[in-house]
């Protein structure tokens, strides 16, 4: 059987980790090779790596970087951050990379995920979505540049267009959950996941298994990505790098 | 000496660091000459099909890939696309394949899927071995290996088929005919279990 995929989700800044919340107040959390070795040890299903000063400060991908990160990863990499054309896809694939995230590219440049699918098929182009309640709080809208441009774009529209264009997986990025650890915004999972065909991936606001598991009791071999839950530990928020080992896993 | 192709596709490194692991010597192969040492080749791959066949022939690797496969019995050991290029063609290319093993690739059929099964296959998933194989000894159906692919290897000699997996119908996970085997999932990064398969790979 397929199982469910339980992803760290790393965020990476001036070459460190860090954990948001609300996509602002980014906290050190120690060292990206580092973590990546621990989470080798407590074989982590997968892990996504997210560059966030890359596209706000208008430059591309940290190569060195990806490539000593790829080369340490036992376990699949989900590498996004700077990616805005189908050279730097290639390019990061070559370095050891499974999957590439794309952000505010795809939406600025949609054509971009239709090419980076037809030369690494589209298993390996995953596209990110960042979202957020509107201000009158009656929808959703997609958010680009780490959460700082709002393109008014409802995030289920969006969310297919990119599946038609070549997109293999969908992220969905909830930024009023980021870092709070009180749960996923499930709400907004059932608004995006009924008309997709490819796999989702959640992202934003799982604080503990417990909140894993409702997500996957509802819909089965799905992606639960967490940041906070498995880079601090206890009501003080301590850096504590940890995951589920598989029997607790199976439990969630 | 394993040699681990390198044409521009794939985590060559993955799989050097999983030998390093293992005190298994592997050479990083990207040109012709390099390919003479070696006595046993691993295929990586990432990326479309038509992309990587493409690859492997702009690296000049192609023509004495297969003499040393084909004509010196070579081991050659195909993963994720690297398995598919075995065979003789596939619905994602135009391209013509290896045809080191007989058969096709082709693509799942999301509207013959539940609709809880999703394209592409992506994740952890087991294998049933269906025979004895030395590539496959110590794993069993417990055994997990992560999966990445939108299409699946479909033999034309099932004697061909060493293990499948269940994602709505079984498919071949795990091929070999003589000296070529292949796996459509990634040893290189599916922990305890792909550092086995590895492992029995560099003792065959």
């Amino acid at each position: 059987m397929l199982y469910p995929r339980i992803i760290p989700c790393l965020l990476v800044k001036n070459k460190g980790l860090v954990k948001t919340v609300n996509f602002k107040n980014p906290k050190y959390v120690g060292d990206p090779i580092n973590a990546v070795r621990i989470f080798n040890e407590k074989e982590v299903d997968e892990l996504i790596i997210l560059d966030i000063d890359a596209t706000f400060e208008k430059r591309g991908p940290d190569y060195n970087m990806v490539e000593n990160l790829a080369a340490e990863c036992r376990m699949p990499l989900c590498y996004g951050g700077g990616v805005t054309t189908s050279d730097q896809v290639q390019r990061i694939i070559q370095l050891g990379v499974e999957k590439i995230a794309i952000s505010s590219a795809a939406i600025e440049n949609p054509n971009l995920v239709t090419e980076a699918a037809e030369c690494m098929g589209n298993q390996s182009v995953v596209v990110v979505l960042d979202v957020k309640k509107s201000f009158t709080g009656d929808k959703y809208e997609v958010w680009t540049h780490n959460g700082s441009k709002n393109t008014g774009k409802c995030p289920a529209e969006v969310a297919l267009q990119m599946e038609r264009l070549g997109a293999g997986e969908i992220v969905i990025n909830s930024i009023d959950n980021d870092g709070l650890m009180k749960g996923y915004d499930l709400a907004l999972v059932e608004k995006i996941r009924e008309s997709l065909r490819v796999p989702l991936t959640v992202l934003g606001g799982a604080g503990s298994l417990h909140d894993i598991g409702r997500l996957i009791h509802k819909y089965g071999a799905i992606g639960a990505a967490a940041g906070s839950l498995f880079v601090f530990k206890g009501v003080y928020r301590a850096v504590l790098i940890n995951y589920p080992n598989r029997k607790k896993k199976m439990g969630s | 000496m394993i040699g681990i192709i390198d044409y521009g596709l794939g985590n060559v490194r993955a799989f050097a660091n999983v030998y390093k692991i293992l005190n298994i010597p592997t050479v990083i192969v990207k040109k012709p000459g390099e390919l003479k040492n070696i006595s046993k080749a691993i295929l990586p791959g990432v990326g479309a099909f038509d992309y990587a066949m493409k690859k492997l022939e702009d690296s000049g690797l192609k023509p004495l890939l297969d003499e040393i496969v084909l004509a010196h019995h070579v081991p050659v050991l195909g993963i994720c696309v690297g398995m598919q290029m075995l065979a003789r063609s596939s619905e994602e290319g135009a391209l013509p394949g290896l045809g080191w093993i007989d058969g096709e690739v082709i693509r799942f059929n999301p509207s013959s899927l539940r609709h809880s099964m999703r394209v592409p296959h992506m994740g952890w998933n087991n294998i049933k071995p269906l025979k004895m194989n030395s590539l496959l000894q110590g794993l069993d159906f417990d055994s997990r290996f992560y999966f990445l692919h939108s299409y699946y290897f479909q033999s034309h000699r099932s004697e061909d088929v060493i293990a499948v997996t269940d994602y709505c119908g079984e498919f071949a996970c795990a091929v070999n005919s003589g000296n070529v085997y292949g796996v459509q999932f990634h040893p290189e990064k599916s922990h305890q279990w792909g550092i086995r398969l590895l492992e029995n790979f560099a003792k065959l």
